[in-house]
């Protein structure tokens, strides 16, 4: 097949950051490696020496790295349900947003599966749950529900792929780029056949990852619920962590899409409608997050059982006050206002809600994890305290650090916005929405 | 098969804290140093529990030495992913050192707070005298692994090879733990909980017993007897 020209082609600013690499760029992956090398030297300590390098304790034995694990499963909830749910309800404005997610997805599922293993004492033995792995641990279902996710979801961001490989693989001389690119295409040349296996494989990916990313978040909480231990043993759990995961995983989305629109001048793809759009689903996530924190709180509050109130007041008004009422407010009491306003639902807006509602989901999790281990039930005799040590700030750096590598690295390898799904838009949507417009509209079309 | 189970005396505990040596030596638990016992990070599978009412001068303090409580439906292994926690036919909980993966899910779950996690390799910290003292018939704990309380079952053990070889049965009231034998005021009675013969059996049908955390339906093994509420 002829070469074409990629500067020629209609979406060449997508394929820009591909072919040519800026100075800016290797400034940014040397310290972003910097960043995970630190991270990494500090796991090495920590497993030379011994959780003891850690600030965790007794009866605080779970800490920042299992915090981190929540987190970062949560996140990945941004990508692929969001992809799938808007591919699936044929939201038009989907376009460029898709693939921006399930990279997100990806890339932390994978770094949320690693903080479980930096938090065991014997990593050595992770084949023990293979080998004796006991199914009635949620630990185990952990394990199987996100493996599950990180497949499923790798299948469903690379499929759409497909074609974009081979806009690719035409426009590369040679050399390696045209051995990965064309065996990633897997001889993809849009042949009529070719398109309707694509879009069957996807539709039927998009309506199996759905369910599969709700199990996650629900397995994840069922590690805290599926204890005894004052307020964590609650039904409300599975869904308290299914929203707040797609609620962060939202706000996640739009700080990465606000990030890439500037450095890779996305401007003319990532539009002001696409802030304001995704502002409105997570206007409904503030929502409900604040109803689910509500029903959670007051039902504990209102029960008034003795040790779930001592580790309530504890967040009330206790030791864990600042971060209880910080995170109320970073996740209800600025978003809400910012994305209720149609004149602050903006660009600028919704990132700055994002930021203040990553932070409050960080310390939702701080404050769901500490202060229930802090207050055991013999609670006579030991009060917990807790503070990170430098070895564990440093391996949070590097896991967030690892984050940004993995998606600069990617963004260098493939186009962020589907070039496909893009051109797709602009050449046949019109027709099939106008179709689909006539179809349902009433006087407007016929009934069949 | 038997039932083992202990019956602590409150009434009789002057919580001089013996048994909690004891069983340090008993058991190899590690001593640590002071920085580290300030982080909280002390290992004592035997535990002085207190508890102060009022104000001075009309304060009172209670003392509850609390061991593994032996639970008949632990939570703790419940949730262990890789069976290193484990209930045995005679009712003891024990913990599979060389296969626990250290994820300190049972510690997280146990609502005694009777499980602890080895933070450093505590034993290669010991000086070479404490380390000469070593009991041979309890393994040393390597780092990352949770250990807690076993009951003394290595004595138990050896009196089974012990009653073997000599063609007969454990004898009741043979097996007993360090703790209940070095207590000065006998407040600690261990025993057969299923043979109506045994002391320890025949106390937890008194009107004093209780066991901790009763609502959780962890059904301890552990009795304790008082009169004060």
């Amino acid at each position: 097949m002829a070469r074409t020209d990629w500067r020629k082609e209609d979406d060449a600013v997508l394929m820009k950051p591909i072919f040519e690499t800026t100075k800016n760029y290797y400034i940014l992956v040397a310290v972003l490696v910097t960043l995970v090398l630190w991270g990494l030297i500090s796991y090495i300590v920590q497993f030379n020496s011994g959780l003891g390098v850690t600030g965790m304790n007794f009866p605080v034995s779970w800490a920042f790295y299992i915090i981190n694990f929540v987190f970062f499963i949560g996140i990945s909830h941004a990508g692929t349900l969001i992809s799938a749910i808007l591919r699936l309800s044929q939201a038009e404005w989907r376009r460029p947003v898709t693939r921006i997610a399930e990279v997100i997805t990806v890339a932390v599922l994978g770094i949320g599966g690693m903080n479980i293993l930096i938090d065991l004492g014997r990593p050595d033995r992770i084949l023990n749950m293979f080998l004796y792995g006991r199914y009635q641990s949620p630990l185990l279902w952990d394990a199987t529900s996100i493996t599950a996710y990180l497949t499923a979801s790798s299948v469903y961001l690379y499929i759409p792929m497909i074609p974009d490989m081979a806009i690719l693989r035409d426009n590369c001389d040679g050399g390696w780029r045209k051995v990965l690119y064309g065996t990633l295409a897997l001889g993809w040349i849009g042949t009529e056949r070719q398109h309707h296996v694509l879009e069957r494989a996807l539709a039927m990916m998009a309506v199996l990852v759905v369910p599969v990313a709700v199990s996650v978040h629900t397995v994840v909480s069922f590690v805290f619920s599926m204890t005894v231990q004052p307020m964590w043993h609650s039904t409300i759990f599975g869904p308290y962590f299914v929203v707040g995961a797609i609620f962060s995983g939202t706000a996640m989305l739009l700080i990465v899409m606000a990030v890439l629109r500037k450095v890779l001048k996305l401007e003319d793809y990532l539009q002001p409608i696409h802030f304001n759009y995704l502002g409105l689903i997570m206007l409904v996530m503030t929502i409900l997050w604040f109803y689910f924190t509500g029903a959670e709180y007051l039902t504990a509050f209102y029960g008034n059982e003795p040790d779930e109130m001592r580790v309530f007041m504890s967040k009330w008004g206790g030791p864990y006050s600042p971060y209880f009422w910080a995170m109320v407010i970073s996740c209800f009491f600025i978003p809400l206002p910012i994305l209720a306003i149609n004149r602050f639902r903006t660009i600028k807006g919704t990132v700055i809600a994002s930021v203040f509602i990553c932070i409050g989901m960080w310390l939702e999790r701080f404050i769901i994890i500490i202060p229930t281990l802090a207050n055991p039930r013999l609670h006579q005799y030991e009060h917990g305290h807790y503070a990170p040590s430098i070895i564990e700030i440093g391996i949070m750096v590097g896991c967030f650090a690892l984050f940004a590598l993995v998606y600069v690295l990617f963004s260098k390898l493939f186009p962020m916005v589907s070039i496909t799904e893009v051109r797709e838009g602009r050449d046949d949507t019109e027709n099939i929405v106008l179709e689909r417009l006539r179809r349902y509209t009433p006087g407007k079309g016929r009934l069949d | 098969m038997p039932r083992w189970g202990m019956v602590i005396d409150l009434d009789k505990c002057t919580a001089c804290q013996a048994c909690v040596v004891a069983c340090q030596e008993e058991n190899n638990v590690p001593f640590i140093e002071h920085e580290e016992f300030r982080k909280s990070r002390a290992i004592s599978w035997m535990h002085m529990l207190s508890e102060t009412h009022g104000e001075f001068p009309n304060a009172e303090t209670q003392f509850l030495p609390r061991p593994c409580l032996q639970c008949d439906n632990p939570p703790c292994i419940k949730v262990c992913p890789v069976r290193a926690t484990y209930i045995n036919d005679e009712g003891i909980v024990g913990q599979v050192y060389g296969r626990c993966i250290g994820c300190r899910f049972c510690v997280a779950g146990c609502p005694y707070t009777a499980k602890y996690f080895n933070w450093y390799p505590y034993y290669e910290w010991q000086p070479e005298s404490s380390k000469r003292r070593t009991n041979p018939d309890v393994s040393v704990r390597p780092k990352g692994v949770v250990e807690k309380c076993t009951f003394c079952h290595h004595r138990l053990m050896k009196l089974k090879d012990k009653a073997a070889l000599e063609g007969r049965s454990v004898r009741e009231g043979e097996f007993t733990t360090a703790c209940s034998d070095v207590c000065p005021s006998k407040a600690i009675t261990f025993g057969d909980l299923d043979n109506p013969e045994s002391k320890a059996a025949q106390l937890t049908a008194s009107p004093r017993a209780f066991t901790l955390l009763k609502d959780l339906g962890t059904k301890p093994k552990v009795v304790f007897l008082t009169e004060r509420k």
